[in-house]
């Protein structure tokens, strides 16, 4: 449990930080909660040789209320994003999945970009804001860029971020009318054997899986159902349409596919539909 | 009034809550090295050569050992009656037998430094097949020891009968008179004891004397193989066992990567010390449990159980160890608490390419009470009878005791329909069955199962004698040495109540040492649920041979009859009966006493081993779409004969249940095809959590036990053993009327819910 040696940067700025991943492409690692990251330098699974520490920039830790969407800082921490009230007001379904994240210790530390640009396909956050239809805001040596949540994730543990980006801000539209996260885990602080995050926001429902495949997915099969006026339990039914998920020692393929089924019909049912 | 009885806060707390206590890994040893295990990555290969010259090259690395450079004789085998050639070696010679096996050993001045040249270490191996597969290991072609000739490590009753230890069992008929005949099988799977603590040791030698740090629960046996091993006299090593994070029956043994450190020190002359990480520990601190059993039970059809068979085979891992010898123990509590005249009992443990098994809290009685608790259950629904109405039919009447079973255990005393009927009571078992019928009728996705156990099991079941001594210092102080060694049992509170009890002396004036080998000559050490009904009891009769010493130096000083001096405990001051104010103070005595001092030691050895037992209620919700389950309540009736601290007890019931459940309920140490452990983390090993477990619903019973002076039975596995088959016979019980008739443990939801679509027909 002890990591490969590495050198430490503590960026004063965000600008620092870019210039710092700038300076060591690939070899550098941005350091925020420390919560995936750590763990797996530990384990010596990652061996970045530079730490480049965003977590004391607190102009990224932030909820902002904006016309059409709101705003959430990449350091803000799950346990903030839990109990926020524009969260909690704006976009329910957040605030829910940030507090079905591992435990208090790890929700105390870990942050709502870390989550995503970890982009673990078993995490709860990266399919929340993809049911939601976010944006990602990266900050580069270029400038900003605004990155569709759906655009986002490329494979298993991978982004379209560049070495050189930061994610600085994660934006997802008002307007819930309903929603569900349907965690299904054997112990509470695990990750989801399979999880099913379910949105109405504006008349438009997005659902999406979570560790069913490399990345979270949108239950495309199931939105364009209900568009045609399928109930929730016809609609749920195509919930494991086109999924191939592996098996492991907590589901075969064929449970997971189950799974998906079922907990999609719970959660489109939770979120009134 | 006696403080025995009283829920007495534990001192020792504050220190494990605040500060953390003085742990191996916390001992200062100036100039030490660390030592870190080059393991196998492979679960059976032959070694075609080790390559340590760029380890040696790396900063800080002071000497990489392989198996060459040792000079030392093996550790003992751990397993009574294995076979000589399946002993461990102290570092794999030629071949490595198991995911962990330690192959080299790197030393280095930081720890840092030692991973980072372990990682320079490189072995070229040639694949073998591995013998992964318990069930089949005996008839495995591949062998794990090829020198042995076999993978079979132990044979009952064939190994027992031919060194003479017992008769050849005469032939039975033993389903004569039987209406029904059941039969099952079931795994009582792997599970890895996860202490908080891990293992860590320290050595250094000074003028020939060794002085070992050990993460162990019996450190006086540690010493014992130390002296042996580098052929010393026993006032040549000092082994300390400090603050101990737990052991749950893993850490009774040494391990080789603890005394090997020893070894170490010696040969480079500087202090070493060695501590695992988790993923380490996960993979080769000794695993528990191991056993597939087949399992028959017949009876006629009003309820009466006549014959039982059991057949285990028991995974012994690499290296045969205690866990090989775990099914004599299953054998001996083979019926549990029910009067079945007809028995039959066969095992075979055997060796496989995996981490060796051990004792884990219970070692082989929990076994027993699961297989014979699942049979009753599955018995009860054959023949459509309400499983505590088969269970009340079939328990040794109270009557009975000492009660000898059909293989010749004999329990010292229960009222089990009691305890079944105080559990029924406290469950309001009817009304939950009619909660049951009604959510049956409705067809509720979610479906409730109530699960029962009544068990019995053996505690301080190793014959032999435990150390205690009491001193009263100059300032009426006290000091207590114990031979027992507690990693969280709470000693130093209860044996202060002892000697408060007897002494007068409150119990934050009684200091109780433990642990060290200097400070306490001997010892056996704390496993098997033994330590009060031993190292208790020596202390409490330590304390009244005290008393009576103070009672004699007094009726010298007052020119009194020893017989007229009386103890007043509130004043912890002596005097002549009728005459109280002339007195006598712990510390005028201690004064009095001159050299002598005013002490007592004795060496407690019970005439037999007590047989704790209870009955367990669990009510399970299981999502019969999802195959999840959740726990509603746990309700159980634990009877440890007379309690000196029903807090501690709880705890210890607690601890117990919640050990248990997780058995039922999540964990398994699983091996791929390979032998590559895939649960060797916390993340991937499902370790229970408190949001798991409901509130627990304890009632204590007290039936004291002829057995010892104090009454007091062992409380320390009970919980365990009772709970286990209760969460699953509840599990089972939810799914019934779906026809689901058997789910192995751990009862997880993608096996809850295969059950369901297999019952259904609807594979």
């Amino acid at each position: 449990m002890i990591p490969v040696a590495f050198d430490y940067v503590r960026a004063e700025s965000l600008d620092e930080a870019i210039a710092a991943l700038s300076e060591h492409g690939d070899e550098a690692k941005l350091l925020a909660g420390g919560h995936s990251l750590l763990p797996l330098m530990k384990l010596r699974l990652g061996t970045p040789s530079v730490l480049v520490d965003i977590g004391r920039l607190s102009e990224l830790s932030f909820v902002r209320d904006e016309d059409t969407y709101i705003a959430i800082g990449a350091l803000t921490r799950h346990h903030d994003v839990q109990h926020d009230t524009i969260v909690l007001r704006e976009a329910p379904l957040l605030a829910a999945v940030a507090g079905r994240i591992g435990d208090p210790q790890v929700r105390h530390r870990g942050t709502i970009g870390g989550s995503l640009a970890h982009a673990d396909p078993a995490s709860d956050l990266p399919g929340a804001v993809l049911a939601l239809d976010g944006t990602l805001v990266a900050r580069g040596p270029a400038g900003d860029r605004e990155i569709p949540a759906s655009e986002f994730f490329k494979g298993f543990l991978e982004t379209t971020l560049a070495p050189s980006e930061v994610l600085v801000e994660i934006r997802v539209p008002k307007g819930t009318t309903g929603h569900s996260y349907q965690k299904f885990v054997r112990r509470s602080q695990d990750w989801a054997i399979v999880g099913v995050a379910v949105a109405r926001v504006n008349g438009h429902v997005g659902v999406s899986l979570v560790n069913v495949a490399s990345t979270p997915v949108r239950a495309t099969a199931v939105e364009q159902a209900l568009a045609s006026g399928a109930s929730a339990a016809d609609a749920a039914e195509q919930a494991a349409e086109g999924l191939e998920p592996t098996g492991d020692a907590n589901a075969t393929p064929e449970f997971r596919r189950h799974l998906a089924r079922v907990l999609t019909r719970r959660g489109l049912v939770e979120a009134g539909l | 009034m006696s403080i025995l009885g009283n829920r007495v806060l534990r001192k020792e707390d504050q220190k494990f809550l605040t500060t953390g206590g003085t742990y191996v890994e916390d001992v200062p040893l100036e100039g030490a090295v660390h030592i870190v295990y080059v393991r196998s990555p492979m679960a059976h290969a032959r070694i075609r050569s080790i390559e340590t010259s760029e380890a040696l090259e790396s900063p800080g690395v002071v000497a990489v050992f392989t198996a060459q450079d040792i000079d030392l004789d093996p550790m003992p085998p751990g397993a009574p009656f294995a076979n000589r050639a399946m002993t461990r070696p102290w570092l794999a010679d030629g071949v490595v037998r198991f995911v962990g096996d330690m192959v080299a050993a790197v030393v280095a001045d930081t720890r840092e430094r030692a991973v980072d040249g372990a990682e320079l270490v490189f072995v070229d191996y040639e694949t073998l097949t591995p013998v992964v597969d318990a069930s089949t290991a005996a008839d495995n072609p591949t062998l794990v020891h090829e020198d042995a000739g076999t993978n079979v490590v132990l044979r009952l009753p064939d190994d027992f009968v031919s060194a003479g230890i017992e008769q050849v069992a005469a032939e039975v008929d033993l389903f004569e008179g039987c209406d029904v005949v059941i039969r099952q099988r079931m795994v009582n799977q792997r599970v890895a004891p996860c202490p908080l603590e891990v293992r860590a040791s320290a050595a250094k030698w000074e003028d020939g004397h060794l002085t070992q740090w050990s993460t162990t629960q019996a450190p006086h046996s540690v010493k014992d193989t130390l002296v042996q091993l580098f052929e010393l006299q026993p006032d040549q090593v000092r082994v300390i066992a400090p603050d101990v994070g737990g052991g749950f029956g893993a850490k009774i043994g040494g391990y080789p990567e603890e005394l090997f450190v020893a070894w170490v020190s010696r040969r480079i002359d500087r202090p070493a010390r060695w501590v695992e990480t988790r993923s380490e520990s996960m993979m080769t601190l000794g695993h528990g449990r191991g056993q597939i059993q087949e399992a028959e039970l017949g009876g006629t059809r009003d309820g009466k159980l006549l014959g039982y068979k059991l057949t285990i085979t028991q995974d012994a891992g690499a290296y045969p160890n205690f866990g090989a010898f775990l099914p004599v123990m299953t054998r001996l509590m083979l019926t549990g608490v029910y009067d079945i005249t007809k028995t039959e009992f066969s095992s075979c443990s055997v060796a496989t390419n995996t981490n060796p098994t051990v004792a884990y809290r219970g070692a082989g009685r929990p076994e027993a009470t699961a297989a014979i608790e699942r049979m009753v259950d599955i018995f009860a629904d054959e023949i459509g009878m309400d499983p505590a109405e088969l269970r009340r039919k079939n328990l040794i009447g109270k009557e009975c005791f000492p009660f000898t079973t059909a293989v010749g255990t004999t329990y010292d005393i229960g009222d089990y329909e009691q305890a079944l009927d105080r559990v029924l009571e406290a469950a309001g078992y009817a009304e939950l069955r009619e909660e049951q019928r009604q959510r049956r009728d409705s067809g509720d996705t979610k479906q409730m199962g109530i699960g029962l156990s009544t068990y019995v099991e053996v505690t301080n079941g190793i014959p032999g004698s435990e150390f205690g001594a009491v001193e009263v210092l100059a300032d009426g102080k006290a000091r207590v040495r114990t031979g027992t060694s507690p990693h969280g049992q709470g000693h130093v509170t209860a044996w202060a109540m002892l000697v408060a009890d007897q002494l007068g002396i409150p119990v934050e004036d009684v200091e109780v040492i433990h642990g060290d080998t200097d400070e306490v000559p001997r010892g056996v050490g704390t496993f098997g649920s033994k330590s009060l009904q031993s190292g208790g009891v020596a202390v409490h009769q330590a304390a009244e041979r005290v008393v009576e010493k103070a009672k004699k130096l007094v009726a010298d000083l007052l020119e009194a009859n020893p017989n007229d001096i009386e103890l007043d405990k509130e004043n912890r001051r002596f005097h002549v009966a009728g005459t109280p104010s002339v007195t006598k103070s712990w510390a005028e005595l201690v004064e009095a006493s001159g050299d002598a001092g005013l002490s007592a030691e004795v060496d407690f050895a019970a005439p037999g081993p007590t047989f704790p037992f209870g009955a367990h209620i669990v009510v399970a919700e299981v999502d019969t779409e999802t195959g999840h389950v959740s726990l509603e309540r746990i309700i159980a009736v634990d009877d440890a004969g007379r309690l000196m601290n029903p807090l501690i007890a709880e705890g210890q019931v607690h601890g117990g249940l919640a050990q248990g459940v997780a058995q039922a309920l999540m964990e398994e140490m699983c091996y791929d095809d390979q032998g590559n452990p895939i649960t060797a983390n916390l993340a991937d090993y499902a370790f229970v959590s408190a949001a798991e477990l409901p509130s627990f619903e304890t009632h204590p019973m007290e039936t004291p036990t002829p057995i010892n002076p104090l009454g007091a039975k062992g409380i320390g596995e009970s919980g365990t053993i009772g709970s286990t088959p209760a969460v699953q016979n509840a599990v089972v019980d939810a799914l019934s009327h779906l026809g689901v008739r058997h789910v192995d443990m751990p009862t997880t939801p993608i096996r809850v819910w295969s059950a369901i679509k297999e019952a259904k027909g609807d594979r």
